[in-house]
Parts: structure tokens; sequence; C-alpha cells
């Protein structure tokens, strides 16, 4: 068996900039990604597209290849494409590979797991043509496949960017339905301090809607009642905006309303979260080095709770200077005076989420939908049915799951798990602490026999 | 089904010939096949076994399983697959409906 100090679980820049410093100081890194390139979900395939549609994506996409650089280490492997599926105790980590299963050990473990984005359950929105705007990103900057005809719903920073880079590819958008409102705005005053700190995000943020309003993209702010129509494919956008209704039609419609922390594999773990009331989502408790409640276990980036991409950097290096320290590659001192000037960076970069949480809510009427709309995509349970199964004495979700199978499917509760918590707490009047979320339990995801059959474990090492 | 497609494609490299439930397919090489797919015309990835009501990709990271397809009788996330020449690809619970 491979046995290395470190592995690190996710190559976007919290993964590669913690595996950077690591291998730096002397540990033998593995990183893991189910990506075919390193990059994460912002830099995504950087290397290779930075040179086609840089200049589409902008700067604080081609940052990334600096990161990806660091990556060519003689003390780091990165194995692309491998999709880990099992983290078992001091540390064994089962991934597949090429469709075959490999096993391999490590002292020490990084998560690195990134985001998701929050689900938006609302009618229609399992339709085909239906996507979130990250997977709308992810087709420009990966495929270079741009929507012709897609209206944008939700709210958020990332929102405006995407449709910032759609303008700059020539497709903009049709339309921006948006769900924030003046109200969230004029509640944002008591986090301006914070928002002047990182007044380059705001700048940034005032360019893009500028640059979005130029081309003549209108924006709906403030809907409600948001519907995509369609029988076999997305059609049009129904919403209500001052108690008129509107109809948009188009082909694909894309979803968004923050992102929040990917943690099925820390879940799977058994590591503590709890419920950030701020960013509405759960987070893993972790101390200033993003080390969990599991020893030798660290978490950094989205994962650890939603700061963005140069916060994830920051935080990678930062854990990666305790991990190098627990392995005695680095006295006290010398991590302390190294993790100065991340600490301060990763500082600067936190002080406007507050500001950007208060103006950007999620979409109220997506966090707690109307009976019909479907919840859990992959069994097709509905939000009627979640609030059913409280009727009945279910308090928390893996209740309703043993009862409805909501959680069950092949995604694991990863766009249903936040809505069926908000559901019971909203029908049991308990905090989402007591409500709790799904058991997560390997396999992280779907493997099949064939992977199992070819299963790599013949590599034994001089230590065993 | 060669529809015009809701997507536009930048690159234009060199094309590989697939097949989709049987029909033939020209896809860019090492494309991402929901990708590939989607800027081909192809919306509908798959029928659900609950209540066969249409798919196609939703998150394109392979966090939400919409974008199943079947190569070589495996069931597979057509957003985390890249395009080989030959690819033989079916649609999970095609029925007669499907565009
Ligand atoms: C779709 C999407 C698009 C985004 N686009 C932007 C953007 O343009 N600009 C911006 O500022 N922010 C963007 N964000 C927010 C952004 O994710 C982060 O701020 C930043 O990427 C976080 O970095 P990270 O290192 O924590 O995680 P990520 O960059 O998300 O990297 C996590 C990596 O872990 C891998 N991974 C997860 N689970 C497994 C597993 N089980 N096995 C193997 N590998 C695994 C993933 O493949 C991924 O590459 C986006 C988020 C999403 C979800
Ligand atoms: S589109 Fe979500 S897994 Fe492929």
């Amino acid at each position: 068996m491979t046995r290395s100090d470190l592995v690190v679980i996710g190559a976007g820049p919290a993964g590669m900039a913690a595996a950077a410093q690591a291998a730096e100081l002397g540990l033998s890194v593995i990183v893991l990604d189910e990506q075919p390139r390193a990059g994460g979900q912002i830099y995504r395939d950087v290397d290779r597209v930075a040179p086609l549609r840089g200049d589409m994506l902008g700067a604080d996409y081609t940052h990334g290849a600096t990161l990806t650089a660091g990556l060519q280490h003689g003390a780091i492997t990165h194995v692309n494409g491998a999709v880990v599926w099992a983290i078992e105790d001091q540390f064994r980590i089962s991934y597949t590979v090429n469709g075959r299963g490999a096993q391999i050990d490590a002292d020490r473990l990084l998560l690195a797991t990134g985001a998701l984005e929050r689900p938006m359950p609302l009618p229609g929105w399992t339709l085909p043509g239906v996507m979130t705007a990250g997977a709308g990103q992810i087709l420009l900057k990966q495929s270079g496949v741009l929507a012709r005809n897609a209206v944008l719903v939700g709210s958020g920073p990332l929102l405006y960017l995407i449709a910032a880079q759609m303008v700059r590819a020539g497709t903009p958008p049709k339309a921006m339905i948006e769900t924030q409102s003046r109200s969230d705005i004029a509640g944002t005053a008591r986090h301006l301090g914070g928002a002047l700190r990182g007044w380059r995000y705001l700048v940034k943020g005032l360019k893009m809607l500028a640059s979005i309003t130029r081309v003549g993209v209108p924006r709906h702010t403030g809907a409600t009642d948001i519907a995509i129509e369609g029988t076999d494919k997305a059609q049009a956008v129904t919403f209500k905006r001052n108690g008129r209704s509107h109809r948009i039609a188009c082909d694909t419609v894309f979803l968004h309303h923050g992102v929040v922390p990917n943690t099925q594999a820390a879940r799977s773990l058994n590591i503590a979260h709890t419920w950030d009331a701020a960013q509405r989502c759960f987070i893993p408790q972790l101390d200033s080095w993003g080390q969990s409640d599991k020893s030798g276990v660290f978490i950094a980036g989205d994962g650890a709770g939603i700061g963005g991409a140069r916060a994830a950097e920051f935080a990678g290096t930062i854990a990666a200077l305790q991990i190098a320290f627990e392995a005695q590659r680095l006295t006290r001192e010398d991590r302390d005076r190294r993790a100065a000037a991340p600490r301060a960076k990763l500082a600067h970069e936190l002080a406007v989420r507050p500001f950007l949480d208060a103006a950007y809510p999620p979409y109220a009427q997506a966090l707690l939908p109307h009976d019909a709309t479907i919840i859990c995509r992959c069994e097709e349970i509905t939000a009627g049915d979640i609030r059913s199964y409280a009727g009945l004495g279910c308090i928390g979700p893996n209740q309703t799951k043993a009862f409805g199978r909501a959680g069950m499917g092949p995604c694991q509760g990863r766009y249903c798990g936040l809505g069926v918590t908000a559901i019971l707490v909203d029908a049991t009047g308990q905090t989402p602490d007591e409500t709790g979320y799904y058991r997560i339990r390997p396999p992280l995801k779907p493997v099949t026999l064939g992977e199992l059959a070819g299963m790599d474990i013949s590599a034994p090492d001089a230590a065993e | 089904m060669k529809t015009a497609s809701p997507f536009l494609e930048l690159e234009n490299g060199p094309r590989v010939n697939v097949t989709l439930d049987g029909m033939a397919l020209s896809l860019p090489r090492g494309a991402n096949l929901a990708a590939a797919l989607l800027a081909a015309g192809v919306g509908v990835f798959r029928r659900t076994p609950v209540s066969n009501a249409p798919r196609g990709p939703f998150c394109m990271m392979g966090a939400c399983f919409d974008c199943l397809i079947e190569i070589d009788g495996t069931t597979r996330q057509a957003c985390m697959i890249e395009v080989t020449d030959g690819l033989e690809i079916k649609r999970p619970h095609r029925d007669e409906a499907l565009a």
C-alpha cells in the first residue's frame, strides 16, 4: 500500500495551495481530484483554457495557473480523475480512477472538497434545460459551450459574474430574474464597514453590473413566485414582481442563490458540524488551523464555510503549516511566523462576507417550497411529502429518509439535504442543529462491481 | 433529433464519431461528454425510474447524477467523461416519447 504523509482531496485553490506548502516543507503529498485536470470549480481546467478564453473569463480566473504550477513539485503526486468514495480510519482512502478501484494510506488528511451550489427547488427545476448557473459557467469555461437563449434566476455575486462572462462571450443572458429586494440591500448597512475593507470586491461587482446593463440585459429584481414552464424541456420562466405577472420564454434557465459547503466527505467521517445562521448552512467545527474534531483530519476552503477562492487558498496554506508542524517538519515558532501573512490576507478576504450574505440572501420560496415542488431530485420526493412525514412524527432527515427515500438516491442528499432540514425546522419548531442532517455513509459516490473487482491494492511498500 | 441546439460551440477542434441510441453523432474529441451532447442538440439524457420524467445535466460537476447515460452497459455521469472515438451511448429508461 502506498503511504504518504498527507492526502489532499480536492485540487481547487485550497487543496493546491496546501499541497504546495506541505511539499515545500518536506512532506510527501498525494492529491486526489475527480476532475480530469487541476483547478477546482473556480479555476477549472485553467492550464488548457486560459490560453483559449482567458480574456473572456478574466484575471480572477487566470490567477489559477499560479496554483496549478505549484503542483509541479517532486513530492506531490496529483491523481486526476480520482473519485474518492470511502475514507476509513487513520487513514485509508478508496477511490476509482479509469474504472478501477484503488487504495492509499495517509498519516494526515486534508479535505478540500469545496462548495456546491445551494439547491434551488422551485416548480419545474427538474426539467431538461434547467441547470445551475455554475453549470452554465462550467460549460462556458471548460468546454466553450454557450447558451444562446438563457435566463439567469436567483441572486448573489456569482450570478453577476456569470452574466458578465456571458456578455463578454457575446451571448448575454436574455434576462436576469433576481430574487433579492431593496430591503435586503437596506439591511446591509451594519455590514458596510467590512464590505469597505473588501472594497475591491464591491468595485468589481459594480463594474460587472454595469457591463450587464450596458448591453441592455433586463434586470427584474425582487421577483417572487418563480416557476419554470415546459413539458419535456424548459420553455419559459414565470414570476411576479410588484404584484404583476411576467413570463419570459427561453431555452435554458440558470439557477443560482449562493453556494454552500460540500460536507459529504467530512460527514462520512462523523466530523461535527454546526448550523451557521449567517450563511444558512452547516459548517464543520474547526480550529483556526482547519483541524477538525477528528485527529489528523483537516478541512480548508469553501468546504469549511464559504469564503471564496482567495480565502480558500490562504486557508489551505494555513492548514498545511499545522500539518507540517504536527509531522515535526516545522517548529512552533516557524509555523506561527509563516502563518502570519496568510492569516492577515484571509481575514481581509473574509471581511466582505457578512455584507454579501446579507445583501444576497437565498430565495425564501426555494428554502420552503410549495408542497407540490420536488425537493429530492433523485427520488422525486416533494416538499409536501416531507411535511407529511413531519406530521407523522419525523423530526430529523434520517427519519424522513427511512419513510420516503428522500436522500437515498445517487446524489446522497447533496441537492435535498439542506432543504429537508429547513422544512423540518419549519414544521417542528426545532433548531437546525437539533434537526440535524443526513448521516452520510460510504460509498460517497456509487461504485460498480467492476471497479471493485479491478481494485489495485497490490502495491505494498516497504513499510508493510 | 437534429434540432437546432440551444447552445453554441466556440471550440472547433477535431471530431470523432459516436453513437447515441444507435444514431451517429460527431462530437469534439476530448470534450466533456455532457457539454458535447448539449451542443449537439441533445436535451433529454434519460428518463427517471420513478416517474419516467425527462432529465438532462443540471450541475456539470458530478454532484447531481441527472446526466446519467449508459456506456457499454454501465451507467455513468456524462459530465465526468471525455468524448472518445466510437463511444456507444445509450439513454437509460428511454421510451418512445424521447425527443
Ligand atoms: C459550479 C461552481 C462555480 C464556481 N465558480 C466560481 C467563480 O467563477 N468565481 C469564484 O470566485 N468562485 C466560484 N465558485 C465558488 C468557488 O467554488 C470557490 O470559492 C472556490 O473554488 C473554492 O475553492 P476550494 O478549493 O475550496 O474548492 P473547489 O475549487 O470547489 O475544489 C474542490 C475540488 O474537490 C473535488 N472533489 C470534491 N469531492 C470529491 C471526491 N469525493 N473525490 C474527488 N474529488 C472531489 C472537486 O472535483 C473539486 O475540484 C464556484 C462554485 C461552484 C460550485
Ligand atoms: S450534471 Fe450533475 S452529475 Fe452530471
